[in-house]
């Protein structure tokens, strides 16, 4: 059986002070495959009782266990050891806050996803039926609606590092996808949300989100087409 | 003590949308959830929803009574008629709401939701959003309960009822990132945790999906329904079990043997792929117990090579992700191995088609609740229409109830009281700490004795040995410790008194599964291998006792369809 040895980020803030982060290692044996977030319940499970971290569906679609993996953001469950060299480094999330060793506060995250107005917006009376929408109108929300909101960009975004009220690359994402839908009708409604001092001129296209994104997304593209929409609806006076 | 009108206990579809419905009746509605609610397990609800929308070119006369039909023989027959026809009836104007809320389904040509064939339907009326259904109606729904502005205390643990003179007055939770248990008392208390797949080693679920919601309500005197009807998803991925959908088959996807063959001809030759989920997963274990599983291993294909890479990418992007990252194993060049696996508990806690539970001020909806839509087997694509569906009616039920009540009080000292009974229960796993009896290996063993006890095929003799294991782990469950004592996100406390409420739920899977002497839906028994209509057309309730589960049981509505032989 083929050894994985971690190397993990620690953290506790009940008992270490504020940056001291220190690295335990451990060792898990595993038979042919081990995902990371398998190897963190094993060492949490066996050798460490106190290791801390988020986890929910270990299918890659909830969007808990993203981290910083070998240099690299990743869905620890998406994640498996036959892939990596022969120590893993795991850290949580850079450039957020910590809770305890792998979690982060993702309070300001979801603060800023509220903000946007995320939710589809009409004017209109609804139809008896559903809302007719073309297979080529669906076809433009196939890229944001597949955010599983995992922090992984929003943590990678030198933006967001330097300026904490900007909205970052997951909330804007969300802002485009309703943006872009042909049903929504919010006009200029959700446009002060995101063209603001807080919005989308904050966006400078490093691109980081992009490489960041373990569902290969690409936000960096989505703010872009909020600052065209941004300019078309306040200089130029068009309503879509 | 917080004090809420209305506490929902889940942030998935089911308690969202109680939520929602329960904020626009003018009730003071908060949820609780273990995760942030757009990471529930509802999410990863995958091939579609059924609603008999007719907008299928091969569903043009479709109607609900048909989508009624299908579920009452899906369930063979255990489901009660009278719920099933309101879940079939509601599911058209559902659906039409969650596209109103913004859910992004596909669309056919002509702009209206698209629908897909799926197994033991009629007729393809299975609405979708590709593979991933579920994270898009997940979202939807959290964006509306944000927009709503339901207040949501994410990252709490809830751990046990307050029950004040025979009515529910709240709940006890546990703050995950502080510590600290907190009283939040209600006047009503909605139960929407979702299923017990983790109480087996082979199932699809999400790890927080522990059953714990069913094991509260159990505890606190109220009776759990048709617990040995648990589902076995035909295709689960051979190394983790994770999802491969239905909708892979409805797309056209073969199951193949060892010899190439689609075996599915020899027991569902009409329905072929598409049989139910009980049936399918009977086939391929029949194929695997006979040798002819791939290599004479344990385990067949799923092949969807002859699909072509263009409709895979465009109708089944998310199952080719998770085979690509899971499985390595790209589903447009290779057969994808595949292995029944635990995917959803059709009992749960009793209730009927209003959320209603025998204690007063206490509701529950979706996978956690058995109305029964699904009986003895559900059909895929009921499920997310069951936790809107009856979210909803659970939210205007208790909203009503709410209402209607002539004076409120709070929980006063029953809040207190519950608070304390959880600080003392933690103490004394504290106390006992990482000497005494090992938690993981309890749960190992428990997940070990469900997977090889209960599983698609069942007998007296295996059967009671699993559930004597059970038995001796229940007795072990209340001897461990903990291993860690923090305050902050501590997952070795969690784990540790989520799996009393466990081995509690699994043995009452346990105790139904043996008492049951037939065959009848996923229930599969080989020494009674017919379904058994004058003993056993009836519903298991299994009341909680320390000694173990007592089982009694209630009548089945039948009225519209008379029971009859299944055949696909």
């Amino acid at each position: 059986m083929p050894d994985a040895r971690f190397r993990i980020a620690r953290w506790d803030p009940e008992h270490d002070a504020p940056g001291a982060v220190r690295y335990d290692e451990f060792t898990v044996a595993y038979e042919s495959s081990l995902t990371v977030l398998e190897g963190l319940f094993s060492i949490q499970e066996k050798l460490d009782g106190s290791l801390s971290f988020r986890y929910c569906c270990r299918a890659a679609v909830c969007g808990s266990c993203a981290m910083y993996i070998d240099g690299r953001y990743r869905l620890a469950c998406q994640t498996n050891v036959r892939h990596l060299g022969s120590e893993i480094t795991v850290e949580p999330l850079p450039h957020l806050p910590i809770v305890k060793d792998l979690a982060c506060d993702m309070t300001d995250f979801f603060a800023k996803y509220e903000y946007v107005k995320p939710h589809l917006i009409r004017n209109s009376a609804d139809p008896e039926k559903e809302i007719a929408q073309s297979p080529k109108d669906r076809q433009r929300l196939n890229m944001p609606i597949d955010c599983i909101m995992c922090g992984s960009c929003y943590s990678s975004c030198p933006s967001v590092w330097g300026e904490d009220n900007y909205l970052g690359p997951a909330a804007l994402l969300k802002a485009y996808r309703f943006e872009v839908d042909s049903r929504d009708e919010a006009r200029r409604e959700r446009l002060p949300h995101f063209d603001n001092e807080r919005g989308v001129y904050r966006c400078h296209t490093i691109t980081n989100c992009v490489e960041a994104c373990p569902k290969e997304l690409n936000p960096t593209e989505a703010i872009q087409w909020l600052k065209g929409a941004a300019v078309r609806r306040r200089i130029l006076g068009r309503l879509k | 003590m917080i004090y809420h009108d209305l506490i929902v206990v889940g942030g998935g579809l089911a308690g969202l949308r109680a939520a929602v419905g329960a904020k626009a009746a003018g009730v003071d509605v908060a949820v609780l959830s273990q995760v942030w609610p757009g990471r529930s397990h509802s999410g990863a609800a995958q091939g579609g929803v059924n609603a008999a929308l007719a907008n299928h070119p091969d569903s043009a006369d479709d109607t609900w009574e048909k989508h009624a039909f299908d579920t009452v023989k899906g369930s063979d027959y255990l489901a009660d008629q009278d719920a099933v026809v309101q879940m079939t009836k509601d599911a058209i104007p559902i659906i039409f709401e969650m596209e109103h809320w913004g859910c992004p389904f596909s669309r056919f040509d002509d702009g209206t939701i698209a629908q897909r064939p799926f197994g033991g339907a009629g007729y393809p009326r299975t609405c979708y959003g590709a593979d991933k259904t579920g994270h898009y109606m997940l979202h939807t729904m959290v964006e509306r309960a944000v927009h709503a502005g339901v207040p949501m205390y994410v990252e709490w643990f809830v751990t046990r009822l307050i029950v004040d003179d025979g009515v529910c007055r709240g709940v006890v939770a546990y703050d995950m990132i502080k510590g600290g248990f907190e009283a939040f008392a209600a006047e009503a208390v909605i139960m929407a945790t979702g299923g017990a797949g983790r109480t087996y080693g082979n199932s699809t679920n999400a790890i927080i999906s522990t059953g714990y919601g069913m094991a509260m309500a159990y505890r606190a005197g109220v009776p759990l329904k048709d617990m040995e009807f648990v589902q076995f998803h035909p295709t689960g991925l051979l190394t983790t079990n994770i999802l491969m959908t239905e909708g892979a088959r409805g797309e056209g996807g073969y199951l193949l043997n060892d010899l190439g063959e689609r075996f599915m001809e020899k027991y569902a030759p009409k329905a072929m792929e598409l049989a139910p989920r009980d049936i399918t997963s009977r086939s391929i274990q029949t194929e695997i117990n006979e040798g002819r599983g791939i290599g004479g291993k344990g385990y067949v294909y799923l092949d969807l090579r002859h699909l072509g890479a263009e409709k895979i990418k465009d109708q089944l992007p998310g199952i080719r992700d998770l085979a690509i990252h899971f499985e390595g194993v790209d589903p447009v060049e290779e057969p994808v191995p595949i292995v029944p696996s635990q995917h959803y508990s059709m009992g749960g806690i009793d209730t009927d088609m209003d959320g209603h539970t025998d204690l007063p001020g206490f509701y529950a909806a979706g996978e956690c609740a058995c109305v029964s839509v699904h009986g003895a087997n559900r059909l895929g694509g009921n499920s997310l229409l069951e936790t809107v569906v009856f979210g909803r009616r659970a939210g205007v039920a208790a909203s009503q109830y709410i209402q209607g009540l002539h004076q409120r009080k709070d929980a006063g000292p029953s809040g207190g009281r519950a608070v304390a009974a959880m600080e003392a229960r933690v103490g004394e796993l504290a106390a006992r700490g990482h000497g005494a009896e090992d938690p993981y290996a309890v749960r190992a063993e428990m997940t070990t004795a469900m997977k090889d006890h209960f599983g698609v095929f069942r007998n007296a003799t295996t059967m009671q040995a699993g559930f004597d294991t059970m038995l001796g782990l229940k007795a072990r469950v209340g001897k461990v410790g903990l291993r860690h004592t923090g305050a902050v996100l501590n997952v070795d406390l969690i784990r540790t008194v989520e799996l009393e409420g466990m081995v509690d739920v699994a043995l009452a899977i346990a105790a139904g599964a043996l008492a049951r002497t037939e065959s009848r839906g996923s229930h599969s028994r080989t020494d009674y291998p017919d379904r058994d209509d004058s003993d056993w057309l009836r519903h298991t309730l299994a009341t909680y006792h320390p000694e173990g589960p007592q089982l009694g049981s209630s009548p089945v509505t039948l009225g519209m369809f008379e029971p009859q032989e299944r055949k696909y």
